[in-house]
């Protein structure tokens, strides 16, 4: 049976150009880039042509570009970073409610260290509202943080709208951008972003990294203190193979987006009809139009996720769910109860995020999806009394 | 994450469906909090001639009612009474720790539906 995967905004495969890339810097040029001999001096050239890279791939400056160890480190740099620098000027950041939790988690610590959080709501879509951005910025705000495109809804936010308001009023801007880099062009001036982050798993680079996008005027304060490197706002000594690795994804992905968007749209789209077709009383959840464009998200009613998925697993699909059941936590995805699906419907999230899926493949998991509902519908009381 | 026996009955469940005019009925849980279990009894001589079950819920409340209805069936009411969480999880060869409490529910269902007969026909 062929795998069918379609959880891309969990992981992406490493290309094997990039795997090429890296191989010769975990041993030929294995020397730590801060060693002042022809070794190191030459990694340390590579890891500036990498930057460069990532830098191209957002319409940044290679100096602008700080290596991290993943879009949550880089998040968490950000948020951070940023307020323990600002907190003279202001103790109050902003956030949406449907950040990733390295974003949220980051916002609650610095909750524990006096710092006051306002979580700006979204509508039914996941959208952050301009004017209410503006109504709870106020003398002390130091820093907004709204995320680029969702990876559970798939929503892209009008970020420049949002950045323009906080330009005005001097408020430092953050967009998390983990969800879009390397599916959609990604330009940080046309975003009109002071601070970016993104990662190697949506770029088809390995686990273990990722970069802060910072403009030249923004304070920082390092969480790892150490060395100077990363121009002092992240010690330690380099993941030159990670650097390389995501440099050449980087590389990659900018010759290629453009190309790609339409694609995964299309695919996206037969899979959207082909389940509202198939499939009696299924949601879209996230905005119909302004989403990422391999993202397809639902809400099924009377089943549950993490059965549908373990179901569809068995077909030799792999897809994603927001459901209670499959966290840990044992919590309703938080995203979901922002954009107000009721809790029982929550239950029944799907999320399908693909990549270089194929038309056949979006058939087969039509058609396997349709079925895996039916069977644990006729297992399910609540449908019973739906139909009833 | 689940063990062999788990995905069985997750995958094949026994005794699933709605027992027409039957003689005992026991609900639990709510799809808000995540699972919810009926089961549906018929009683005959004093034993469980018939048991079924329907689920809503994840592949553990799924195989749990699948395997508690297996267990039920053809048993005296007095021995029925006996099937609790804990060896429901045995007979499953363990179930993870974050799914005993909300989806471990079979065994409270049955319970449920046997009292459901017993008040019935007490009255």
């Amino acid at each position: 049976m062929n795998l069918i995967y379609m959880d891309h905004a969990s992981a992406t495969p490493v290309r094997e150009q990039v795997i090429k890339a890296m191989v010769p810097y975990f041993d030929l040029q294995f020397g730590n880039p801060s060693a002042v001999y022809d070794m190191g001096f030459n990694i340390k050239q590579v890891i500036e042509e990498q930057r460069a890279h990532v830098a191209r791939l957002i319409g940044a400056k290679a100096n602008e570009i700080i290596f991290a160890s993943s879009g949550a480190e880089a998040n968490n740099l950000a948020i951070k970073g940023v307020a323990l620098a600002g907190q003279k000027k202001g103790k109050h950041i902003i956030i949406s409610a449907i950040e990733h939790h390295s974003v949220l988690n980051s916002a609650r610590f610095l909750e524990r260290m006096d710092f006051e959080v306002t979580f700006l709501p979204v509508d039914e879509h996941g959208l952050v509202d301009p004017e209410r951005l503006a109504k709870v910025i106020r003398p002390e705000t130091i820093l907004v943080s709204v995320m680029h495109a969702n990876n559970e809804i798939g929503t892209i936010q009008a970020i420049s709208e949002l950045s323009s308001i906080c330009r005005e009023k001097g408020v430092i801007f953050h967009t998390d951008a983990v969800a879009s880099v390397g599916n959609i062009p990604v330009d940080v001036n046309v975003l009109g972003v002071d601070l970016l982050s993104l990662s190697g798993i949506s770029l088809g680079a390995p686990k273990g990294t990722g970069a802060l996008y910072f403009k030249k005027n923004i304070r920082l304060m390092p969480l790892i203190h150490g060395g100077i490197q990363e121009m002092g706002r992240r010690g330690g000594t380099e993941n030159v193979p990670g650097i390389v690795g995501l440099g050449k994804a980087s590389e990659l992905a900018a010759n290629e987006i453009s190309a790609k968007k339409d694609q995964l749209q299309k695919l996206r789209e037969l899979l959207v009809s082909g389940i509202q077709e198939k499939i009696k009383k299924v949601t879209l959840t996230g905005h119909p139009d302004k989403r990422l464009p391999g993202h397809a998200s639902f809400c099924i009613e009377a089943i549950e996720g993490e059965a549908l998925i373990y179901m569809l697993n068995q077909d030799g699909i792999y897809s994603n769910t927001g459901s209670a059941c499959a966290s840990k936590a044992l919590k309703t995805s938080p995203v979901l109860v922002a954009i107000g699906v009721p809790p029982d419907l929550a239950q029944g999230s799907v999320v399908f995020t693909m990549n270089n899926n194929s038309v056949q493949e979006v058939r087969y998991v039509l058609e396997k999806l349709a079925s895996a509902v039916e069977k644990l519908r006729s297992l399910s009381p609540i449908w019973r009394e739906k139909t009833a | 994450m689940y063990t062999d026996k788990v995905m069985d009955h997750f995958s094949n469940p026994r005794n699933a469906g709605v027992i027409e005019n039957a003689d005992g009925i026991g609900e639990v849980g709510n799809p808000v909090c995540g699972d919810m279990m009926a089961f549906y009894i018929k009683v005959k001589d004093d034993k469980l001639d018939d048991v079924k079950f329907q689920t809503f819920g994840c592949v553990a409340a799924i195989a749990v009612s699948s395997i508690v209805s297996e267990m039920a069936k053809g048993k005296s009411l007095k021995e029925a009474k006996l099937i609790t969480k804990k060896t429901v999880t045995e007979s499953l060869d363990g179930l993870p720790k974050e799914k005993m409490h909300c989806s471990n529910l079979g065994a409270e269902a049955l319970a449920k539906a046997i009292k459901d007969y017993e008040t019935k026909i007490s009255e």
